[in-house]
């Protein structure tokens, strides 16, 4: 892209690099600072409430660790999937935050945050979110050995019964989908089981840290060009769907 | 600088962010009290008509899921218009409610994350205010008290507004808003969304008199208004005729001339009632060729003076919600950093300027 120049990062200014990191798709509502080494996190589960906190949590954050915002390098977010508003809540502010700072935005998949809440091991993480209606997001990876993560299949939309899961040992299971589906998506394991965990949700440090090694391999974007993933494209049917002509 | 010479500073500019239902706006204007047209320096629209068009009518989820693409590129093309950067700027305003709550929530949050990072002060703007003040951007701008009509697809009522910021709700419609009964009509008569502005064209070529429909609620006292039976009238009409070229706009005509007169009427009596001689014209119906000349005809009958804004920001713009922001932040109004939109939010409630 034209301004990846500006927005690559050698190894000094990733050592001093300051990171704000937004994660609003799910009922959490979390915010991340990563200022060098340091991790600063606020997190609350609080429905309806995200739009409320954000900005007063992000503030806290900079006084802890004694930044100005424009001390900020990058804004990342959890572009999704989550709940529509939710997602398009962490973006505007993503975008909004970096258009006015004149800084870059790292998009992070919702579902690969939420599967650094995993256990630290070897076994393949299924990342999986209710997506009300009857439906699931899902994907599946496995840690890289290096605080990232390796994608095993990509994240989709499906009815739980529907899931096709890889291959694997043995499992970690996260997120709000096992809550609701347990029955149903233990039936598609392949391996043992070692965690399930239906009571985690994507957080903003997990957002931080995948966004870091983002932003340092150059992929971090125009403010406008982080968009969210909502995996749901089909919200609405048009007049001819409704089986009514279009004068 | 000598200090007296700080208050003949102009006021730093203000970006207004309009998404509270299909169309994206932004604006950067600069508070010139004297003179507020002169101090808009730049606006930029998206609309999203065709985007809807093809579901018959505005689908929330998809309102907002254009808003979150189309919005910085608007607030970049505002920037460039005025040759400015975002540290140039010196408060941010976004439309808080009324509207879609999902539209809403992309523009307040996009538009307070800038605010929060520039360090400058953040303003949530009620949609009707906006829409109330838009003729204060045009030349000889009409000074409180007046009275305003606004009438749009979502809102059709009558305003006094005794100084900026104090408003009551003299007239209100029970059903449907003024726009919504020219869409629904067009729909009746076959014309696709949104068939107002479509309707209106047609009416120009129908006939005076072929078609009489009733003036709702004009035959006793009151301000308020009703659409939805004349909607039904026209329905009626429409069936039992041949359903001609000719006729479809006669019918239009006789349509159009219904709400016209009726907002006429009722308009007469808003200014009668509160002794004001200016009426101000707001909203998308206002930019309805016939009411415009109606309400001018009338006005040089009865000797009231109207306002209309330019016929751009008659329709949701962010020029308006940029001049209501920057009046209130230049008075010193002002928003904490929690994100909050109303869906519904009464005019009347508004804290005084």
């Amino acid at each position: 892209m034209r301004d990846a120049g500006r927005f690559a990062c050698g190894v000094r200014e990733f050592r001093t690099m300051n990171l704000l990191a937004i994660e609003t798709s799910t009922e959490a509502c979390s915010i991340a600072l990563v200022h060098g080494q340091q991790v600063f996190a606020r997190s609350e589960l609080a429905p309806r409430r995200h739009a409320e906190l954000a900005l007063p949590m992000a503030d806290a954050l900079l006084a802890e660790a004694g930044l100005g915002r424009h001390a900020l390098d990058a804004i990342a977010v959890g572009r999704g999937p989550g709940a529509f508003t939710g997602v398009r809540l962490g973006v505007a502010l993503a975008q909004g935050m970096a258009l006015a700072l004149d800084r870059p935005v790292v998009p992070v998949s919702s579902l690969a945050a939420l599967a650094l809440e995993a256990l630290e091991d070897e076994a393949a993480i299924l990342a999986v979110i209710d997506a009300r209606m009857g439906e699931i997001y899902a994907a599946c990876y496995r840690r890289d050995g290096n605080g990232g993560l390796v994608v095993l299949d990509d994240e989709r939309v499906c009815r739980p019964d529907a899931l096709v899961l890889p291959e694997a040992d043995v499992w970690n299971v996260v997120g709000s989908g096992w809550a609701s589906y347990a029955d149903v998506l233990r039936g598609h394991l392949t391996g043992g089981l070692r965690q399930a965990d239906g009571d985690r949700y994507p957080q903003a440090r997990h957002v931080a840290e995948l966004a870091v090694r983002e932003y340092q391999a150059g992929r971090a974007v125009a403010p406008e060009q982080a968009l969210p993933v909502y995996l749901r494209d089909k919200v609405a049917l048009t007049l001819a769907e409704q089986g009514r002509a279009t004068p | 600088m000598h200090i007296s010479q700080l208050s003949n500073l102009p006021s730093k500019p203000v970006l207004g962010v309009e998404s509270s239902c299909d169309e994206t706006g932004v604006a950067i204007l600069r508070w010139v009290p004297e003179a507020p047209g002169s101090g808009l320096l730049a606006h930029a629209l998206y609309s999203q008509v065709k985007l809807h068009a093809d579901y018959g009518g505005v689908v929330p989820e998809l309102a907002s899921r254009d808003h979150v693409r189309k919005l910085l590129p608007l607030v970049r093309e505002a920037l460039a218009q005025a040759g400015m950067t975002p540290a140039d700027l010196g408060g941010v305003a976004y439309t808080a409610g009324p509207g879609l709550v999902g539209a809403l929530l992309v523009g307040a949050a996009a538009a307070r994350a800038m605010a929060w990072a520039l360090d400058v002060p953040a303003i949530g703007v009620h949609h009707m205010e906006g829409h109330l003040l838009a003729p204060l951007l045009e030349a000889d701008p009409p000074k409180p008290p007046f009275v305003a009509l606004l009438v749009s697809g979502g809102h059709s009522m009558l305003v006094e507004v005794a100084a900026i910021g104090r408003y009551r709700i003299l007239g209100d419609t029970l059903d449907d808003a003024a726009g919504e009964a020219f869409d629904k009509t067009a729909k009746l008569m076959g014309l696709p969304y949104p068939g107002g502005p479509a309707l209106a064209k047609l009416a120009e070529q129908g006939r005076a008199g072929a078609f009489r429909f009733s003036r709702p609620m004009t035959d006793r006292p009151g301000l308020d208004f009703s659409f939805s039976g004349l909607k039904t009238q026209v329905l009626l009409a429409w069936q039992q005729s041949d359903q001609s070229e000719q006729t479809r706009a006669d019918v239009a005509r006789g349509f159009e001339e219904a709400i016209v007169d009726t907002l006429v009427i009722k308009c007469r009596r808003a200014l009668e009632a509160t002794g004001t001689g200016r009426l101000v014209i707001a909203g998308g119906v206002g930019a309805n060729k016939r009411l415009r000349e109606t309400l001018a005809a009338a006005g040089q009958q009865d000797g009231f003076r109207t306002y209309f804004p330019r016929l751009q920001f008659c329709t949701d713009n962010g020029a308006m919600i940029a001049l209501a922001g920057a009046i209130r932040l230049a008075a010193g109004q002002g928003q904490d950093e929690a994100v909050r939109v109303a869906p519904r939010w009464d005019l009347q409630g508004l804290q005084p300027v």
